[in-house]
């Protein structure tokens, strides 16, 4: 007989396998309806994601920015915000690490550069998403379409400075910032091709859990989160808790930025707007915001978006096939949030107890009618 | 355009004419989402509908050689994702929001999934009305070369209007976005309700679609849309929830988006982007100066972003 926990966190778990095993299927549906063995695209889909350490690194370097992204989403989620601005926070945070790691690595060692470049990331990133927490709570206005806006003019942003202000004269086809010397970059972790990012993002995603899980703070920002009238009562400060959650997501989306610029690309330019922000949300929702899970769902998405090659490649689908798929894991997975507590086998059977007997008393006698 | 021959002209002249042709599709999808959000839901992913429109659109006028049908199927389709949209959104405990992200996943996936064969060829395109005569220079006429669509969405605007205020229907729905408990007690069915008003809501986004693909730019690409799906919700927070200012709105935000391509074409090309901007920088502005912590919006639909 299982415990109430225990059949709880059995069911936190099912249901999202569960919704992913189902959008397989749908998956599957759409493949052999598009003219594709369903059976294939599913082997090439893991052998392309996990099936080979050489490919499941390609799947790892995709995750690292998708932690970090999730965690703009995942952390203001618990003060009861709708975040969407992963992709502007990345945008400048990436801006910013290479405005500072420009003219950093033209006079300090690497290990000094680097840093700033972090540094530089985590600010603009958490400044941007702070203004959105903000103006949340001292203008009242929506975060969710603020910090929408604030992803389409950071994006103007970097169109408009790797274009003009920043630009390298020499990259012609692809307008884009000077590059950092090779020595700057961000290396790989030792014995593999994965970037140091995937730490930063493992580390964030730790720390995230415990500052929301098992601190007073996470626990004034999860009050603030359940019910706002009773935080103002108790005497928490739900302005500030707003901005400071919203700039440390904010932050981390940065620092991904930051790694995008300083171990992927070299230098920022239009690439940076690669959807890992979408992404992140992508992961936030399906992990419901708790950032141990979000890690775990990112490498899953960044395996899905290894794959596009290979679909287009061997099963000649279209590289938006993924976005489908992803979409499509999406939907099932937000459709699986309404199944909780529909099961009879997750929930705690009620120990049944027989009503106590009405005691007889004198005067109370059933009476008999003659 | 060659605003080259009317030199500084040109400015304004394109900016009058982004008002219609750039304007076009923000009107279809803020009509769209303004019907939507007045029945109490947020839908957000109108950027997929939009662009599965403009895709359907494109394919369909390729395949059968009339522009009119791929309307329709952009419609149609728009339809059937507002459906999935109406339905999923209204299940117990799943976020809204959430659902339109997923949706505009789900959409651009589709379009271009199936929009991929028809980059390369080109379609009919829908018929324009041109009010210049010909005395008029070459750049006023290819100004003043409006779509029916255009005519359309403004007809559609004052209809939509009249429609909430003195119809039956538009009293439901009036009912069902402001307060649920009072649409419950009038028998009004609210889950009937909302998945009808976003999937017709969406159809109106489909057109908006149509009208990138088949009138201006009036090609497919997966780079039609520049966010005008999601510029939507702002842009009907910006009007307040009504659709004579969606109108406005709708014009006031194509003439904003052709300033940055209107100065590039005269020489000042510094700045291109920031001018792209212009549209967003806009509306945030607007949301700032407007927003207030004490009251909310004047307009807004009492049961909208809650779970009711």
């Amino acid at each position: 007989m299982l415990s109430y926990r225990s059949r709880k966190a059995l069911e936190t778990i099912a249901l999202p396998i569960a919704a992913l095993l189902f959008s397989l299927f749908l998956f599957g549906i759409f493949c052999a309806l598009a003219g594709a063995n369903p059976f294939g695209v599913y082997a090439s889909i893991w052998k392309a994601a996990f099936g080979k350490w050489s490919t499941f690194q390609n799947t790892l370097i995709r995750a690292a920015p998708l932690m970090l992204s999730a965690l703009c989403t995942a952390l203001p989620a618990r003060l009861g915000l709708v975040i969407i601005g992963n992709e502007g926070a990345l945008v400048v945070g990436g801006i910013a690490a290479i405005a500072v790691g420009l003219p950093l690595s033209a006079s300090v060692s690497p290990g000094i550069t680097q840093i700033g470049m972090a540094i530089a990331g985590l600010m603009a990133g958490g400044v941007w998403i702070g203004i959105v927490g903000a103006l949340r709570h001292y203008r009242a206005v929506n975060e969710t379409i603020s910090s929408l806006l604030l992803n389409y003019i950071a994006i103007a942003l970097l169109n408009h400075l790797v274009g003009g202000p920043m630009k390298d004269p020499s990259s012609l086809n692809k307008p884009s910032t000077y590059s950092l010397p090779d020595a700057d970059l961000l290396g790989s972790i030792p014995g593999m091709r994965v970037h140091w990012g995937l730490l930063y993002g493992l580390i964030a995603c730790v720390i995230a859990y415990f500052l929301m899980q098992r601190t007073t703070f996470g626990f004034a920002a999860r009050t603030a989160g359940g019910n706002i009238r009773a935080a103002r009562i108790a005497g928490l400060p739900v302005g500030k808790l707003t901005v400071i959650v919203c700039f440390l997501g904010g932050s981390c989306a940065g620092l991904a930025g930051m790694v995008e610029v300083a171990a992927v690309q070299g230098a920022a330019n239009e690439s940076l707007n690669a959807g890992y922000g979408y992404g992140g949300i992508l992961v936030a929702f399906v992990a419901r915001h708790n950032p141990i899970a979000a890690a775990v769902i990112s490498v899953l998405l960044g395996g899905i978006l290894a794959s596009g090659g290979i679909l287009q490649r061997s099963h000649n689908l279209p590289d938006a096939t993924v976005l489908v798929f992803q979409g499509l894991v999406f939907l099932v997975v937000l459709f699986s949030e309404s199944l909780y507590g529909r099961f009879e086998f997750f929930k705690e059977k009620p120990t049944l107890v027989a009503p106590p007997e009405p005691p007889t008393s004198p005067g109370q006698e059933s009476v008999v009618v003659s | 355009m060659s605003t080259e021959a009317v030199g500084w002209w040109g400015v304004p002249l394109a900016i009058a004419a982004g008002m219609m042709r750039g304007g076009t599709p923000f009107l279809f999808v803020s009509l769209g989402e303004c019907l939507t959000e007045k029945s109490g839901k947020i839908n957000l992913g109108l950027e997929g509908t939009l662009l599965t429109g403009a895709m359907s659109a494109y394919a369909v006028a390729y395949l059968t050689g009339s522009p009119w049908l791929g309307v329709l199927a952009a419609g149609c389709a728009g339809v059937l994702l507002g459906l999935l949209h109406g339905w999923l959104s209204q299940q117990p405990r799943v976020n809204d929001v959430a659902v339109g992200i997923a949706m505009i996943i789900f959409g651009s996936g589709i379009a271009f999934f199936f929009g991929k064969p028809f980059i390369q060829p080109s379609a009919p395109q829908l018929p324009t009305i041109n009010l210049a005569g010909d005395a008029f220079a070459p750049a006023v006429q290819s100004v003043l070369q409006i779509s029916p669509l255009f005519l359309a969405g403004v007809a559609i605007a004052p209809l939509m209007q009249w429609f909430f205020r003195s119809t039956r229907w538009g009293l439901f729905i009036r009912a069902v976005g402001d307060s649920p408990d009072a649409a419950r007690a009038m028998g009004v069915s609210i889950f009937k309700v909302r998945l009808i008003s976003v999937a017709i809501g969406s159809f109106l986004a489909g057109i908006g679609g149509a009208s990138l693909s088949l009138y201006y730019p009036g090609v497919w690409t997966e780079r039609i849309s520049s966010g005008q799906g999601l510029m939507a919700v702002a842009l009907v927070i910006f009007a307040r929830w009504n659709p004579m200012q969606c109108l406005w709105a709708s014009l006031l935000f194509g003439g904003a988006q052709a300033i940055g391509p209107a100065l590039q074409s005269v020489g000042v090309d510094s700045g291109y982007y920031l001018f792209n901007a212009a549209p967003y920088v806009l509306t945030l502005a607007i949301m700032i100066f407007t927003c207030s912590p004490k009251r909310t919006l004047t307009g807004a639909p009492g049961a909208l972003g809650t779970d009711t």
